[in-house]
């Protein structure tokens, strides 16, 4: 897991469809079965607050567990609303009850990999290692 | 059935009492952002006494600690706490970043193994606390996924936060990039090490106390 040199770069796509009826264990255990394999995983969509706490759990009980997995890099990518006019503010709300917050991006890579994650309120940048 | 009234009726009274006894405050953040500086400086202030050790090294606190009674007096009110110092919540604990401070392979293992324990027990003692101040190095990017995580589950539980931007003496530091980041909370820069705003502190943790 702990790799010298980048020897290749792998994504993993996951539409929110794909972990919408999946139980918190089950979303958090895909996603982290994922990145244990040295992917980097891209959710179409965003965790809830209280997934990502239960995401960075299991990551500490894994750290304590599996020899040379270090932890995560995570990162949610969401659109800019400020500035937008209400309509799209109300139409952005109701699909996010409706479908999930499907216009967010998440962002999940083993450390060992992603570096850093950089994140201002404009850009997102991925450090690799 | 007169004692089973009678003790039933004592731990009421006790529990409501309690409730208004003590509140109890976490000090939440990432890694070394000076929680324990912060929680040190307001337990000297109060009672004489430390919370825990600070360290330049990363995850120097491994364990939730606590300080019962704290009374704070300020401006003719009283609050009487039990502050929560937790160890900094991270998404990755690497043994090797502590090798840089010096720190010995096998002493370096162990502290990552506690760091990564220290995290969880973090996590779970959110559900415990009437309110929580959130310690941010004003000198590092706010905009981290830890921080958004740890204020979205206090936003979930409903329970009040403030945010301090802690080493406001540092010369990388800046608060406005703190402001901007978390505009819906209220923010105080401090330096706990230097004591600078520490009373403006204060005023916004009596502020704090009212919001539960």
């Amino acid at each position: 897991m702990k790799n010298k040199k980048l020897r290749g770069l792998s994504l993993q796509v996951i539409p929110f469809a794909e972990i919408d009826k999946l139980s918190i264990s089950e979303r958090v255990k895909k996603i982290l079965g994922i990145v244990l394999n040295n992917k980097i995983v891209i959710i179409h969509g965003r965790l809830r607050a209280e997934e990502e706490a239960r995401l960075i759990e299991d990551t500490m009980a894994l750290v304590d567990h599996v020899k040379n997995f270090r932890g995560i890099e995570l990162a949610v990518i969401e659109p800019e609303l400020s500035g937008r006019g209400i309509m799209t503010k109300i139409r952005h709300g109701l699909a996010k009850k409706l479908v999930g917050d499907s216009e967010a991006l998440t962002v999940v890579g083993p450390s060992s990999i992603v570096k850093e994650i950089k994140k201002d309120p404009r850009k997102i940048e991925l450090f690799l290692g | 059935m007169l004692r089973i009234l009678k003790s039933f009726s004592k731990r009421m009274l006790r529990g409501l009492f309690k409730k208004r006894e003590s509140i109890k405050i976490g000090f939440y953040g990432p890694p070394n952002a000076g929680k324990t500086s912060l929680a040190n400086k307001i337990c000297k202030d109060w009672t004489g006494e430390e919370i825990g050790l600070v360290s330049r090294i990363p995850h120097e606190t491994r364990h939730v600690q606590f300080k019962e009674k704290v009374e704070i007096k300020h401006k003719g009110k009283t609050l009487i706490l039990k502050l929560i110092d937790t160890p900094g919540i991270a998404t990755k604990i690497d043994y090797e970043d502590f090798l840089k401070y010096g720190v010995k392979k096998n002493e370096a293992k162990k502290r990552a193994k506690e760091a990564t324990q220290g995290i969880i027990e973090s996590i779970q003692w959110l559900d415990d606390m009437d309110a929580v101040v959130i310690v941010l190095d004003a000198s590092e990017n706010p905009y981290s996924q830890v921080n958004i995580t740890i204020i979205g589950n206090l936003v979930a539980r409903k329970i009040p936060v403030l945010i301090v931007a802690n080493k406001i003496d540092l010369r990388k530091a800046d608060i406005d990039k703190i402001g901007a980041a978390f505009p819906d909370y209220e923010l105080v820069g401090i330096s706990a090490k230097e004591g600078t705003n520490i009373e403006e502190f204060y005023e916004a943790l009596f502020r704090l106390a009212k919001k539960i």
